[in-house]
């Protein structure tokens, strides 16, 4: 029997795919849906799946867990869990449609959830952490139940399948937000468990990811220190957790971070003027391990922006787009020209480059 | 001598009398006296009861006249009692003598790195290669900051504990001067200087002509504390401080009265001709709080400029032990295997005491994770690390950076015939006799140590190209780039890598 995703590691090749309003434009998931689809053969039918930020304003102030549930007794453990830490404020499962190619589908559970504050306090954890290790509790300790989105205001959508029919399957067209990423999957093998399917997310952070990283076992020992498990053996997983280290824990910004994972080469460093060289060699120094290398594109996504980063010697093809307050991000540029033609702007992002948009302050 | 004490020659000098010439260089060669000049018969003789096997005179013999073998003579065989066995107690019944060996454990006990296969891409990743790509081998060794501050400006505090910058994660390990010669000594000195490296003085204190490669010196400091003084302290990159050696844990060191010339005596600080003897424990440490306290001793003595090593021999408790070096202070943590070399060690703890550095290093690199504390630390890992393929295996295992003193002594000229005890050297590396010591031309022994880092650096680079990795950093803890082949699953465990196939 094949193993399951987590106790093998499985190599991947990807689509990837983003659109950003900086306005804060609400989008439905159509969109989105039509760019990754234009890429179907980077993607084998495999994994499909989305994140959409702002799409869920009317609980803007709740955890919104998206749990994959293998039987109803996992879910009775996951529920009570949930119930012991947190308040749950609406339940549901999540809206799905009949599509011939997505088969064995698991229960798909949405929660609204706020921490209990009895517990939140006597946890002397902030709130992000503390739900944070409840959701690697459940990921690690639950068998059966597999929490895939744990953000305020935001939700990732995923399944074993075709992107594009992944999300139809979710009915996307009924969500609107005003940043999505999408992923197209392509291993080389798969045991066809959903949790597998990416983007991969923790709390507000969503990573789609196209490549295969070689530093992949450094970074996972070096992050599984401060208190990460990393369950499923896949890049995306240990990139969302190097970021939500350097970001969340230690206080980087998402531009300081970029230059952690796909660090300046030294002889680029060198040529730096004193005051920046310090803190990019402080950088190294300081997060050797957590340098990201071979090939990798990614999108990160997180509460009101989006990052793009290459690896540094952008072994991974993606471009960048923009057309008024939209910007753009394919893995190939037919990906986004067929949802916008006329650009004002596209280019390639330098290897180890970030690209960093934002909500405008006002929307903020 | 009773006849029962007398044994037969380990090696048989060779010699074809059609060849030889009788020019004599073996016999001016040989400071052990093997060969002569027979008169009468006018040809060369030798004498197989001196020969340690050096091929000092195989190498010189301008007509190839010259080669050694084992001797075939034999006891009758016997499985339990090997021909080593029985001379060796012949030996001590007639003497009462401990037995003194020299160089790392010979024995035939497992090579871990010989049981380690290196990955490599193929389709889902590329390769990258390090001839069209930069291929990253600096390495930096030391304490690293517990969070990240910021200035009032908002930008990054750079502050940090002081470093070891290294441009490939290479350092020769300590050697003493006094073990070894000046002009093994100047050899390692400058080709550190030029390699952009380290090499280690040893516990024999830092001549003062080699002061001015202080920025590429690891000064030690040992039980016996030779040489060590403020300048001393001062005059180097970082500061070793060593509790004990692969070779021989659990004891000092023993440089006897012979090797110790005047040079020797003004840099070690001891009368010339009596003994070094380096006591087993340092008596100021009889626990782990005392290290601490030497630690911090010797920072303030430098004013915390200097990264402070602490080495330890890979025993039983390796892991607990290097946890307890990690909270005390220390910078960076070597660690020394039961292969590792040595000017003179007692045979019976070179050959059974301490473990194997595969399973050391991957225990304490393993041990430091689960504590939460491995970014705290560098490890440095030696003894014996033989060739550019252990040191990439120990890399991802998860060492900083590799301690050479073996490799480094043969790229000399070193013929491994394990008699240094004897400061006989043929070569001029263990030696202090001054017509041998001048046979180590320094000139030619930085060039031969620069071209085997050089020779294993580009090495290195093609394997982490291969690997699809270009970073040293990358590969640092990387076991999932090995596999196992042969191994049980204890082992596999113990090393936390897979075995081939999975």
């Amino acid at each position: 029997m094949l193993k399951r995703e987590g106790r093998v590691r499985i190599p991947s090749g990807c689509a990837i795919s983003g659109i950003f309003s900086k306005s804060g434009t609400p989008m439905n998931g159509e969109t989105i849906i039509k760019s990754i689809a234009t890429m179907h053969d980077r993607s084998n039918g495999l994994g499909g799946g989305f994140a959409g930020y702002g799409i869920y304003p009317e609980y803007k102030q709740y955890y919104a867990l998206h749990i994959f549930h293998d039987s109803t007794d996992a879910k009775h453990d996951c529920e009570r869990f949930l119930e012991e830490h947190f308040d749950i404020i609406n339940l549901s499962k999540i809206p799905t449609r009949k599509v011939d190619s997505i088969t064995d589908e698991p229960l798909i559970w949405r929660y609204f959830v706020t921490p209990l504050p009895t517990k939140l306090a006597a946890s002397a954890l902030d709130e992000k952490e503390f739900t944070g290790q409840c959701v690697n509790h459940i990921n690690t300790k639950i068998d059966g139940s597999y929490v895939f989105s744990s953000g305020k205001n935001m939700g990732v959508f995923k399944a074993v399948g075709f992107p594009e029919d992944v999300g139809r399957f979710y009915k996307l067209e009924e969500y609107e937000g005003y940043s999505w990423t999408a992923h197209g999957r392509y291993p080389t093998n798969t045991p066809g468990w959903w949790g597998g399917a990416h983007p991969f997310a923790f709390l507000d952070f969503t990573v789609v990811h196209n490549g295969e990283i070689s530093s992949y076992d450094a970074n996972r020992r070096f992050i599984e220190m401060f208190g990460y498990k990393c369950n499923l053996l896949t890049d995306t997983e240990v990139i969302t957790y190097i970021i939500d280290y350097l970001v969340r824990k230690q206080g980087l910004s998402f531009e300081e971070a970029s230059h952690v994972i796909a660090a300046p080469f030294w002889s680029s460093i060198d040529k730096m003027e004193p005051a920046k060289r310090a803190q990019y060699i402080f950088l190294r120094r300081q997060f050797a391990e957590l340098l990201i290398t071979g090939p990798f594109s990614i999108l990160l996504g997180f509460d009101g922006g989006v990052m793009a980063l290459n690896d540094r010697l952008k072994l991974r093809s993606m471009v960048c787009g923009e057309k008024g307050d939209m910007t753009y991000f394919a893995s190939e540029e037919c990906a986004i020209r067929v949802i916008e033609p006329d650009l004002e702007r596209i280019w390639s992002p330098a290897g180890g480059e970030p690209v960093i948009v934002r909500l405008n302050k006002d929307v903020q | 001598m009773l006849p029962q004490d007398y044994i037969y020659p380990e090696f048989t000098v060779l010699r074809n009398q059609d060849k030889c010439i009788t020019c004599r260089v073996c016999e001016r060669q040989c400071a052990n006296q093997v060969h002569s000049f027979d008169a009468e018969k006018g040809i060369m003789v030798a004498d197989d009861s001196k020969c340690v096997c050096c091929h000092r005179c195989v190498s010189l013999c301008p007509v190839h006249a010259l080669q050694i073998v084992e001797s075939p003579h034999t006891f009758r065989p016997n499985a339990n009692w090997s021909d080593q066995t029985i001379s060796e107690i012949y030996k001590q019944a007639s003497t009462s003598a401990a037995l003194l060996s020299s160089m790392g454990n010979p024995n035939d006990l497992p090579v871990y790195w010989d049981k380690i296969l290196i990955n490599a891409s193929q389709v889902t990743n590329p390769s990258i290669d390090p001839l069209r790509e930069p291929m990253e081998t600096k390495t930096s060794l030391g304490k690293r900051t517990d969070t990240v501050n910021r200035n009032a400006d908002g930008s990054i505090d750079t502050t940090m504990a002081p470093h070891i910058e290294l441009s490939t994660p290479i350092m020769f390990s300590a050697m003493s001067y006094g073990a070894i010669s000046y002009n093994a000594h100047e050899s390692l000195a400058r080709a550190a200087t030029n390699l952009g490296i380290c090499y280690n003085t040893g516990e024999g204190g830092l001549h003062k002509d080699f002061y001015k490669y202080g920025p590429n010196t690891i000064v030690q400091v040992a039980s016996g504390r030779f040489g060590v003084h403020k300048e001393f302290l001062e005059a180097g990159c970082a500061i070793e401080i060593k509790m004990g050696q692969g070779a021989k844990p659990g004891i000092g060191g023993h440089l006897p009265g012979a090797k110790i010339t005047a040079d020797v005596s003004a840099t070690r600080m001891i009368p010339q001709g009596t003994d070094a003897i380096s006591p087993a424990p340092h008596h100021d440490i009889y626990s782990i709080e005392d290290l601490r306290q030497l630690v911090y001793s010797l920072k303030e003595a430098t004013a915390y400029t200097k990264p402070v090593i602490v080495k330890i021999a890979a025993v039983h408790n390796v892991a607990a032990i290097a946890s307890g070096v990690a909270r005390s202070g220390a910078d960076i943590i070597a660690i020394d295997g039961f292969r590792g070399g040595t000017g003179a060690a007692p045979t019976r703890i070179r050959d059974n005491v301490g473990i194997p550095i595969e399973l050391a290093l991957a225990a304490v690199d393993q041990r430091l994770r689960e504590e939460g504390i491995r970014n705290q630390v560098s490890i440095v890992c030696g003894g014996s690390i033989r060739s550019s393929a252990d040191m990439v295996k120990a890399i991802c295992l998860g060492a900083d950076a590799v301690y050479l003193g073996t490799a480094a002594l043969l790229a000399l000229g070193c013929h491994l015939c394990r008699t240094c005890q004897s400061g006989k050297c043929n070569w001029g590396i263990a030696t202090q006799r001054p017509d041998l010591v001048k046979r180590l031309n320094p000139e030619i022994g930085h060039q031969r140590l620069e071209n085997l880092v050089i020779a294993w650096t580009r090495e290195m680079k093609e394997m982490m190209g291969g690997m699809g990795i270009n970073s040293i950093e990358a590969m640092r803890g990387n076991r999932l780039m090995l596999r196992g082949v042969g191994l049980n699953d204890r082992e596999l465990s113990i090393l936390g890598i897979k075995h081939a196939g999975e």
